[in-house]
């Protein structure tokens, strides 16, 4: 696969790789992707807007030059002073590959950052010396100016122009709360989410803070994905509740997507709305309890992107995925192709049988219905 | 939301330390709503941050390009969500008002800009939240300041007028193209009022025959409740 190396969110030839409930492969058109629901339907997307999260500045102790990405939080819209989780790097832009940008100085707690009209504290450094927490030494109101004025989206090596923040907003882009863009969600604009309510189908948000995906530095890389917030509002968790108990399926646009709303099942036994935390890694010993079908963009192995695919493939049909995508030369990363994944097929569930569909799927995990609490699937 | 009302609404006005949206942000937070501003100027920003410490002040110019996702940024951080767009500010062209024949192109330029290319910017960027206004059912709202310049043809006021013409029949469309997300556009003359933008027009004009911009944001006040009310009793019926 190749990284796709210009900024357009909906190329016209994008690729769709389409894997169906019996792990079967085909390959579409990605305009052709409302095609893929069905009348019974919920289509799910994270409508995170993108902050600008790369914020360049110096680190007053040693004067020296630094970039900082915000890469997570704990709340969404914080109400107090506004701490982050952060990146930090040495000298240098985009143009140099993440992996070979010098190291930041050396943090302590207490050191202070000027990052253009702002001023963070570091006040912890996080088990490797480029994660640090920081604090914003500002009211929110100043530190949403200076976030919003000075702020840059964090840029990626393989684009050939640098990123502006409009080239990372999706069409349904609401709160700025995402530190990279919920690409997934570049699949849809207006007309798209029209298409899938013309097929039947109904279309939902939540919001997830989507963090770093990766930072070209393996241990960093490893303690990936970090705690993400994310909420879900009372009218997506009902329209979840009746699409399932009618037996359409949740189609969840983004990896984020299936994040939140997996955490928030495993939490509660069912999705609920309100705001949570999500902490839930997933990945092939996640049982799915509610995501029945996925679109997410076409990432490389090695990234917890992938690793959170096999929640939906076992190896060989992931395998044959990525085998099939490097053949057919997908474009991978943020504005590249994107990958289709259906663990149940449309229509009627089997009752007492809910997510795995016919076992050729070959999902790793399958849920018994018998054993959710709320007695939901 | 139980009951749908002003108070708790979430709302942003451009051009908000002068004139009409000064008397919007004035009105809307003495009912109880959430309310962001801006304004190119940051010190009429940091005035009207003074005297009213419950809004939100922006500075930035909807005629730019640049300066539209900060913004929105900034909106969507304060409100965390959006419920109503009033897009307010305005530019008249050249000032003193000129015939079209005596007007430069940059000045028409600067009235398309600041009159319907920077709302429809906002507006297209917040559509996002404007949506899932609708789906959480607080009717959204967007309100396109226009004028009767942009129905008669009144010599003097092209760039104003044709920019504001411009304007209404963009709020007309996007009303008809958004009514499936449950998102409402409209665009309201609120009439000659005493205004800077109007002192910049006519300087001689009789001051004693404009209308207040307090009775004109007043009437737009009622509006919105008038369409919050009318929401909600879609809602329930459709309930």
């Amino acid at each position: 696969m190749i990284p796709a190396a210009a900024a357009v969110q909906r190329p016209t030839d994008a690729k769709l790789l389409v894997v169906d409930a019996s792990g079967h492969i085909t390959h579409r058109d990605r305009v052709d992707f409302p095609a893929l629901i069905e009348a019974g339907d919920l289509v799910i997307a994270n409508d995170a807007a993108t902050l600008p999260a790369s914020l360049f500045g110096v680190h007053l102790p040693t004067g020296r030059p630094i970039e900082v990405r915000l890469a997570g939080t704990r709340t969404l819209l914080a109400r107090e002073r506004a701490r982050f989780t952060a990146v930090a790097f040495g000298e240098g832009d985009f143009r140099t590959p993440t992996e070979h940008r010098p190291a930041p100085p050396a943090f302590d707690a207490g050191d202070v950052l000027q990052l253009g009209p702002l001023r963070a504290m570091v006040v912890n450094v996080l088990g490797h010396p480029r994660l640090i927490e920081i604090e914003f030494q500002h009211s929110i109101a100043e530190t949403w100016e200076g976030l919003a004025r000075h702020g840059r989206p964090i840029q990626y090596a393989y684009l050939q122009e640098p990123l502006a923040i409009w080239d990372t907003w999706t069409p349904i882009a609401a709160a700025p709360v995402a530190f990279e863009a919920p690409s997934a969600g570049f699949i849809l604009d207006w007309r798209v989410i029209a298409a899938i309510r013309a097929r039947g189908a109904a279309f939902a948000t939540i919001t997830h803070a989507a963090g770093i995906s990766s930072t070209g530095d393996a241990d960093v890389d490893a303690l990936l994905p970090l705690d993400e917030p994310y909420f879900i509002p009372e009218s997506t968790a009902s329209r979840i509740a009746t699409t399932r108990r009618r037996s359409g399926r949740i189609i969840a646009v983004g990896t984020t997507v299936v994040r939140a709303l997996e955490d928030a099942a495993a939490r509660h036994g069912h999705v609920r709305g309100g705001t949570g935390v999500a902490t839930l890694r997933v990945s092939r010993l996640t049982p799915l309890r509610v995501v029945d079908a996925l679109v997410t963009g076409q990432h490389e192995p090695d990234t917890s992107h992938y690793e959170l695919l096999r929640a939906f493939l076992n190896d060989v049909v992931l395998e044959r995925v990525t085998d099939e995508a490097n053949a057919r030369h997908y474009r991978t990363h943020e504005f590249g192709d994107s990958l289709f994944i259906a663990v149940r097929r449309a229509g009627p569930a089997k009752a007492g049988h809910y997510v795995c569909g016919p076992a050729k799927a070959g999902r790793y995990v399958c849920g018994d219905s018998g054993n959710s609490p709320d007695g939901q699937r | 939301m139980s009951a749908l009302d002003i108070s708790g609404l979430r709302v942003a006005i451009t051009g908000g330390t002068s004139g009409l949206g000064l008397a919007l942000v004035r009105r809307l937070l003495d009912r109880g709503a959430q309310v962001a501003f801006v304004a190119r100027g940051r010190d009429g920003v940091e005035r009207v941050r003074r005297e009213l410490p419950r809004a939100h002040g922006i500075v930035g110019d909807v005629s730019r390009k640049e300066d539209i996702h900060p913004i929105a940024i900034q909106m969507l951080g304060a409100l965390g969500g959006l419920d109503v767009l009033v897009n307010n500010a305005s530019s008249l062209g050249p000032v003193p008002l000129a015939p079209l024949a005596d007007t430069e192109c940059e000045d028409l330029e600067l009235a398309l800009a600041t009159n319907v290319v920077g709302p429809f910017r906002l507006t297209k960027v917040l559509l996002g939240a404007l949506a899932a206004s609708a789906r959480d059912g607080r009717a959204p709202l967007v309100v396109n300041i226009s004028s009767d310049a942009a129905i008669n043809a009144y010599p003097g006021w092209g760039a104003y007028g044709a920019s504001k013409a411009a304007l209404h029949h963009l709020s007309r469309i996007w009303n008809e193209e958004l009514m499936a997300e449950g998102i409402r556009v409209i665009s309201i003359d609120p009439g000659d009022m005493d205004t800077p933008l109007h002192a910049l027009a006519v300087p001689d004009a009789d001051r004693s025959q404009l209308k207040s911009p307090d009775t004109a944001a007043g009437e737009l006040v009622a509006l919105i409740a008038a369409h919050i009310r009318a929401s909600q009793r879609v809602l329930e019926s459709a309930r």
